[in-house]
């Protein structure tokens, strides 16, 4: 289905990667906010304040960022397409509920604009250290969506893909942003209403007598009934059967987690989203997602101009990890080039999956600033000697 | 005319209107002179204080490291400002101060300074709060960056409602501020040759 003119600014602008993130979402059809004011996200929650009140949106400030996750479950149960935004130490806050929104299969959207921790650790400055957190933040097993973006255009472009994922694979997608791309401002341009795809949410054509909310065809993901329909049912943070109702068995245990992980993992597929450019001969691949993914750009034009043959894979999709993708690419080069402004989350990924094939380079960068280009042109060149 | 990429920083008191004046510019580069502008901004206390800055890169090409490392243009509009900003400019830097607010030394000889009375501008206008876009009205003259046109169009889709005209007259004043004094320098040379 198309998005709903009301909430589609369409035109050029000249805003910042949080404001883009909140009219991605109003433009995907988000009607309800609730979050707790944090830098470096604040600006994506003041947006979607002043504009929710010409959409019909409602917007909550919370008493912190468990009852904000809490309110946008709630209020995706209750029909309105949700989300909260955030940084580090908020979303912390917010695993046990994202927890509860994976066990309840619940569409919402969490957005992380990255700042460099541990803890409070630097409020106005970029990081990209949560992307392992993103993946095992909450507890208990699990499969998980995020995207990461790499400009203001893109954060508004791809929030509108984390509502359609959410409300696709009744998942919390997770957009990860950073500082820099969230407090960036360049042009971006809305498209019309007509132009832009929204995945409407999936609700049963079963009568009130007949649905079970947790029942599943062969696509593994149950329809929903929001509240107000007229359908009375159970759902739980509890191991639950089809019906919604706790059931603490081994076997019931088994089934729920095995699907709750195969809906996703199924269709990593159809979820992959990744920009790849001159694969073919390369030597070496820089592999890099976010900021990072934008910095190298200049490292591999300069490493391309002293004749190296740089490849290049940016990951729009962090998460489910695009494992056959990269595993196949391994083969035929010497290494993958991994810059991230953390110390070495996604490279380890990578490692794991070339499971030795070739070698990983990992060059990590502490929270509060970009790589130097010189600095990953240095690890292209040592790579390819 | 400037070609390539260029780097700016804009600097002053918080309150001065320096983040509007990076969107306005910013505005006018990428949606009326379909140029590529990213711009980034100080945050925490220095944004509120003496030397809140903006620093925007300008280019025709897809911009991919978004900060600015050694601006071709500084303006200035506080003394903190000039002293924290100054250091970083290129050698062939054009800055541009505030004159009655910021009093710069001996930049070098390869550097153009220009200054603008921007507040007495201002203030004639009755609105001391618009100097910063009188220092704009008078960039744009000084540097040909940016389209005259294009500007004016950012800066009515900028500012806010109510306030266009008297925001546009203050950008053509400090304009034609720049464009007198030229001419009158340059008449100064003549009589002088």
């Amino acid at each position: 289905m198309k998005a709903d003119p009301k909430g589609v600014l369409t035109g050029a602008h000249y805003i910042d990667g949080d404001h883009a993130c909140a009219e991605g979402a109003i433009a995907a059809g988000c009607r309800f906010f609730a979050g707790y004011p944090i830098t470096p996200s604040t600006e994506a929650a003041e947006r979607i304040a002043s504009r929710f009140p010409f959409v019909g949106g409602t917007f909550i400030q919370m008493e912190d960022e468990l009852a904000s996750m809490a309110a946008i479950l709630g209020a995706s149960w209750g029909g309105r397409k949700s989300m909260t935004v955030t940084s580090g130490p908020g979303f912390s806050l917010m695993m046990e509920n994202i927890g509860l929104g994976v066990m309840m299969e619940v569409p919402c959207v969490i957005a992380n604009v990255q700042r460099g921790g541990p803890s409070t650790g630097l409020p106005t400055m970029v990081g990209q250290q949560d992307m392992m957190q993103a993946r095992w933040g909450s507890h208990g097993d699990y499969a998980i969506i995020a995207l990461a973006p790499q400009s203001p255009q893109e954060s508004f472009d791809l929030t509108i893909t984390a509502f359609n994922f959410s409300e696709k694979y009744r998942v919390p997608v997770l957009f990860m942003l950073d500082e820099c791309i969230g407090h960036m401002t360049e042009k971006v341009v809305i498209p019309p209403a007509e132009e832009i795809e929204i995945e409407p949410r999936r609700l049963t054509d079963k009568p009130p007598g007949d649905y079970l909310p947790y029942e599943t065809g062969k696509d593994l993901i149950p329809d929903m009934a929001d509240a107000g329909m007229g359908y009375r049912f159970h759902t739980t943070g509890l191991t639950h059967d089809e019906r919604g109702y706790p059931d603490m068995s081994v076997e019931c245990q088994g089934k729920l987690v095995r699907r709750l992980m195969d809906k996703i993992n199924n269709r990593v597929d159809d979820i992959t989203i990744i920009r790849k450019e001159k694969i073919d001969g390369a030597e070496v691949i820089l592999l890099s997602y976010g900021i990072s993914a934008r910095v190298s750009t200049l490292s591999i034009e300069k490493a391309r101009k002293k004749g190296v043959k740089v490849g290049r894979v940016r990951l729009i999709t962090i998460w489910p990890f695009p494992e056959k993708e990269i595993a196949k690419l391994a083969d035929k080069i010497k290494a993958f080039i991994v810059p991230e402004i953390n110390m070495g989350q996604i490279s380890r990924e990578v490692e794991r999956v070339v499971a030795g094939k070739c070698d990983v380079i990992s060059v990590p960068h502490a929270g509060g600033g970009v790589h130097d280009p010189e600095v990953i042109l240095e690890a292209i060149m040592e790579a390819v000697k | 005319m400037i070609k390539g990429q260029v780097e700016i920083r804009v600097t002053g008191y918080g309150g001065q209107g320096v983040v509007l004046s990076g969107y306005i510019i910013g505005r006018a580069v990428t949606i009326y002179d379909d140029k590529n502008a990213t711009m980034t901004q100080s945050f925490g206390p220095e944004a509120r204080g003496s030397a809140c800055s903006i620093s925007m890169i300008i280019s025709p090409d897809p911009i991919y490291y978004p900060y600015v490392t050694s601006p071709n243009i500084l303006i200035v509009m506080s003394p903190e400002g000039y002293t924290k900003h100054y250091p970083g400019v290129t050698d062939d830097a054009i800055i541009i101060v505030e004159e009655d607010i910021v009093h710069p030394g001996k930049i070098k000889d390869t550097q153009t300074l220009y200054t603008c009375p921007a507040t007495r501008i201002a203030e004639e206008l009755g609105r001391r709060l618009v100097l910063n876009v009188v220092m704009l009205g008078f960039f744009t003259a000084a540097t040909e960056l940016i389209s005259e046109e294009a500007m004016r169009k950012s800066i009515e889709a900028s500012v806010p409602e109510g306030t266009q005209k008297l925001n546009l007259t203050a950008f053509n004043n400090g304009y034609a501020y720049f464009q007198e004094s030229k001419e009158k320098a340059e008449e100064k040379a003549r009589t002088q040759a």
